[in-house]
């Protein structure tokens, strides 16, 4: 008899194969410290491989996942909760990536400054399980689980510099805001709650699309407090005030992973939520992102020029870059969102190379960031200097390389869209931003050397750079390797 | 410029034009990867490959159809770049482009004979061939993103040749130069993905960046037309550069080195000039049209501003700088006569003025290695312990007052006269500009060569072998298409009628202005009194 009370109650289908990123990095980073608070006296090494190992393996898999999505379509599963198609596959690569260039980093980086190793690997794990998470989620409650994920872990390796007062700041005040932005994300599920009756996005956007609401005020509070909680993740104006310091004093590896990784999921949420969601109201909302969007471009480009800190300029300078992504979002096609994708892809390259850059720059203690320490780099070290030239001409958003392909991209959807306004806006930003990487490059070639002291360059940060370089001129000459790849990522909702 | 597809017009099956562009880049390369050990082929390299890339152009002279009909684009070449857009690489010349591509040809090789950077070589070879390639892709892209993205890419190069190998000021003028052209090409952009979407919703095909197709179809409305003719225009004024948008140039020509002023002045001043015809009188006739007293008030304004500046200068280098914003107003002026005339005294303008101005930058970079001073008041009576290059310097200084007999007289004469035709009274003020030049060159040059020689200046060593070498080609170019400019003219002339026809076509009720005599070119010397009737 209770036998078969039991076989009523239905499991959730479980798509084992979809979730094989997800449980190797959330599992990899679980077993990992398992181990380590076991065995106390782990080499450093071990970790590092591990951490190197699963995010390959990972990788990977996402070959094979992508091609039977590609064959069989978009799927849902655990009771609808959670879901894979190209998007969550794209996001996902692009987050194991920066994974890897950022062990890649902390693994000399945590030597050099003699701090310990293996709980670093593991919130990076964690972390990158929760925006795998984010890119996948079809409900907003399990999407606001993995935003939690992400963040708690990318709190603490924001504090992880421990003999450093400004880590320790940094991780507060990001710490405080974010919490700040978690509570607006969570009352904005409450009012969409409200309005729709549920936390489903696919739910969500059958019912939007045969109901009208007479009143949609909750609906429209709703899209505001999300706004105003993933605005924060992906450091977006009015809500990118913590970003300066918490670039500034975090660790240069966890940085590359914030502007990179954390940017990355913070998007894919983004797009999964408005654009893919609330594509009916895509006249409520375009303009408030469209907003935000210039008004990022715009801070972002001005902030960076009065800064003599390399690292706050280029914290001011993802802010512009996070303005350009809001661009492609706030067009609300496919061409935009494919442009947003193919903007991140880019970002996270251009992005984790730099703060390769700085990272090794910074030298021991971390705090050789201002630009007096680049001066005369390029006759010290032609080779890293000529790299990080690439990358800040890429970021500049010059021809031929692949910074003028993220920002073609996200110009030419709103054109289509006809967002006259933000196109322009943006390209004038460009111009304005440009100076401040000509400032930089102007340090390392056309000053002479202050002092010269010998940097030490470590080969993690050497791949890691040459690789982002390489990236860079390859998708510059042909756009057509990643274009066509994030051109089939657009997130695509389908019930269960 | 017939509405022939480019695909059909293929006339050579070897890619002649992406070699122009593949063969510096491989160069570039080539400096990069060289051993330490050998860096005396650093030079070697460089001076082959754009050796290379200069005879090609120079066969593409000889190929070049220039029987009757052949308006059309020629040695086209076809390859996609990102299809998800409708971006290719698409290539052609015609009798516009054909010179330009010749010009940069013949200049980057001599630049690079000419002088020898004082550090980094490896890095000074390979910008320079960089901005070869660069620059190659500009006249002979048809797709708009190609064009822009090589109109933009020069920045770069060109930015580490002054900002690294320049003289006094060399960061301030490096960085003024690449935010000014940025600046001013931003909205370019925009311009460009309006258009092209816009022509694709009007038309209901696909997206697509082909120069020919949009400028064919004429598909914009008229106000929208002249926006988007604005936001190019915007980009082509600074790389001119226009008055008021020139005040980047005189440091960035006086600070770079002297291959860079040589290149500077040779052809990067011709991509604005060179865009003004190809993508916006061609692009859009009718924009061009309506706005064209604005852009010929402005050609004047620079002709008498960049005249009477020059004449105030202490600095060679400088006065030579200032004298380009005279002369670039003299293209613009013919370019906005919208006529045979005043167009392909334009474009015979802008090989003049490479030609002229290359060999006086080359000139002055001379005395300068000579004399450690580019102050006119420091120098003087260099004529005689340097008479050949005193001789020299007369010739080159007097093609650019322009000297009947020499090349500058031809393109001055026609720009005149095609702006007589159209526009009496701008031709007549523009006149006064010939006379300032006269005044402000023959000036500095009796101050530099004449006169008592200054001490320490005694000894001045004339000109080297290497140094004849250099300015030989340019000198016989000078002579060459001042007496006898019709091989020129009649490679240019199908291209420029066309392009004249095609404005008539697309705008209302106009006319090529003309004289009853039809084309005067070859006519005697009584020009500038003509002007004056």
């Amino acid at each position: 008899m209770m036998f078969a009370e039991l076989q009523t109650i239905p499991s959730p289908e479980v798509l084992w194969w979809a979730l094989v990123p997800l449980l190797l990095t959330g599992g990899g980073g679980v077993v990992l410290l398992t181990f380590a608070s076991i065995k106390s006296n782990l080499p450093s090494w071990f970790s590092a491989l591990w951490v190197a190992g699963i995010s390959a393996a990972g990788f990977i898999s996402l070959f094979p996942i992508w091609n039977r999505v590609a064959e069989e379509g978009p799927k849902t599963f655990l009771a609808g909760s959670v879901g894979v198609d190209h998007s969550s596959v794209f996001i996902t690569g692009i987050l194991i990536l920066v994974v890897i260039a950022t062990v890649a980093l902390a693994h000399p980086y945590l030597k050099r400054e003699d701090l310990p190793e293996v709980e670093f690997y593991v919130l990076l794990l964690l972390a990158a399980a929760g925006g795998i998470v984010m890119a996948s989620a079809n409900g907003l409650i399990v999407m606001f689980l993995g935003i939690e994920i992400l963040s708690l872990a990318t709190y603490v390796l924001a504090a992880y510099h421990l003999r450093k007062i400004q880590s320790q700041e940094a991780a507060l005040k990001y710490f405080i805001l974010g919490a700040f932005a978690s509570a607006f994300l969570l009352y904005g599920i409450a009012l969409i709650y409200g309005a729709t009756g549920s936390t489903n996005l696919v739910e969500i956007k059958e019912w939007l699309s045969v109901n009208i609401l007479f009143d949609d005020g909750l609906l429209l509070a709703g899209f505001a407090m999300l706004l105003a909680g993933l605005g924060f993740k992906v450091a977006a104006v009015p809500f990118h005030a913590w970003t300066p310091d918490v670039y500034q004093g975090a660790p240069s590896p966890v940085v590359g992973w914030m502007a990179a990784g954390v940017k990355a999921a913070g998007f894919a949420a983004l797009l999964r939520v408005f654009v893919a969601t609330f594509g009916s109201y895509v006249s409520d909302w375009s303009p408030a992102i469209a907003a935000l969007a210039i008004a990022s471009v715009l801070v972002g480009s001005i902030g960076a020029v009065v800064q003599t800190d390399v690292k706050r300029m280029l914290a001011y300078s993802s802010i512009a870059h996070a303005g350009f992504l809001l661009i492609g979002v706030q067009a609300a096609t496919d061409r935009g969102t494919a442009a947003t994708f193919t903007y991140l892809a880019i970002y996270a390259f251009l992005a984790t190379g730099s703060f390769a850059v700085i990272s090794l720059v910074g030298d021991q203690g971390d705090n050789q960031h201002d630009l007096e320490a680049y001066k005369g780099l390029g006759t010290r070290k032609p080779v890293l200097a000529g790299a990080f030239t690439i990358l800040l001409l890429a970021q500049a958003g010059v021809p031929f390389t692949a910074g003028f392909i993220a920002k073609f991209g996200v110009i030419a959807a709103a054109v289509e869209a006809r967002s006259w306004t933000p196109a322009i806006v943006a390209m004038l930003a460009t111009a304005i931003a440009a100076f401040v990487y000509l400032r930089i490059i102007v340090s390392m070639y056309l000053s002479e050397p202050s002092e010269e002291k010998e940097l030490s360059i470590h080969t993690g940060g050497r791949v890691v750079i040459a690789v982002s370089a390489a990236f860079t001129i390859v998708v510059g000459i042909f756009p057509s390797l990643l274009v066509d790849l994030a051109k089939d990522a657009i997130p695509i909702l389908v019930g269960g | 410029m017939s509405t022939a597809l480019l695909a059909t017009s293929t006339s050579s099956s070897f890619p002649v034009l992406p070699s122009l562009i593949i063969i510096p880049l491989l160069g570039a390369l080539l400096v990069a990867v060289t051993s330490r050990q050998r860096p005396e082929l650093l030079k070697l390299i460089a001076v082959m490959t754009s050796v290379t890339t200069g005879a090609i152009s120079i066969w593409l002279l000889s190929a070049f159809d220039s029987t009757h009909g052949s308006a059309e684009f020629q040695f086209g070449s076809h390859q996609q770049w990102l299809s998800d857009l409708g971006i290719s690489w698409t290539f052609g010349i015609d009798g516009i482009s054909l010179f330009l591509v010749v010009l940069t040809g013949v200049l980057f090789p001599l630049a690079l004979l000419a002088t020898n950077p004082e550090h980094s070589n490896r890095a000074w070879y390979g910008w320079l061939l960089v901005l070869e390639a660069g620059v190659m892709g500009v006249f002979v892209s048809l797709d708009l993103v190609m064009f822009f993205l090589c109109f933009e890419a020069v920045l770069v190069p060109m930015y580490f040749l002054i900002g690294r190998w320049g003289h006094g000021n060399r960061t301030y003028a490096a960085t003024k130069f690449f935010l000014y052209t940025m600046a001013g090409s931003a909205l370019m952009l925009v311009g460009i993905l309006a258009l092209a979407f816009l022509h694709a919703e009007a038309t209901g095909g696909p997206i697509t960046f082909d120069l020919v197709e949009i400028a064919e179809a004429q598909s914009l409305a008229t106000t929208t037309a002249r926006w988007v003719f604005l936001s190019f225009a915007l980009g082509f004024a600074v790389k001119v550069p226009i008055f008021p948008l020139h005040t980047w140039l005189p440091d960035a020509h006086t600070e770079a080195p002297t291959a860079g002023s040589v290149i500077l002045a040779g052809v990067l001043l011709k991509l604005g000039t060179y865009g003004f015809l190809r993508f916006g009188l061609y692009l859009f006739p009718e924009a061009s049209h309506y706005f064209a007293p604005v852009f010929l008030t402005l050609g004047v304004i620079g002709i008498l501003y960049g005249a009477v500046v020059a004449t105030m200068q202490k600095d060679l280098k400088r006065l030579v700088a200032y004298s380009s914003v005279a002369h670039l107003g003299f293209i613009v002026l013919g370019t906005f006569a919208l006529n045979t005339e005043g167009i392909e005294g334009g474009l015979l303008q802008m090989i003049n003025h490479g030609v002229s101005t290359s060999a006086l930058f080359l000139l002055v970079g001379m005395i300068y290695e000579r004399t450690h001073t580019r102050q006119i008041e420091e120098l003087g009576g260099l004529q005689r312990s340097a008479p050949l290059m005193a001789g020299i310097f007369t010739l080159v200084m007097l093609s650019s007052i322009g000297l009947p007999g020499l090349n500058g007289f031809v393109g001055e004469f026609l720009i005149l006269l095609g702006v007589f035709n159209a526009h009496r009274w701008w031709a007549v003020v523009a006149t006064i500009g010939v006379v300032l030049a006269a005044l402000y060159l023959l000036w500095a040059y009796q101050r530099v060569f004449h006169g008592p020689t200054k001490e320490d200046k005694e000894d001045i060593r004339d000109l080297s072998l290497k140094e004849k070498l250099v300015l030989g080609p340019l000198v016989a170019l000078i002579i060459f298409m001042g007496v006898y400019p019709r091989p020129v003219i009649e490679r240019m002339e199908p291209a420029v009628d066309a392009l004249i026809e095609h404005i008539e076509t697309h705008v209302d009720g106009f006319h090529e202005p003309i004289t009853q005599k039809g084309s005067s070119i070859g006519e005697d010397s009584s020009s500038d009194h003509g002007a004056h009737e």
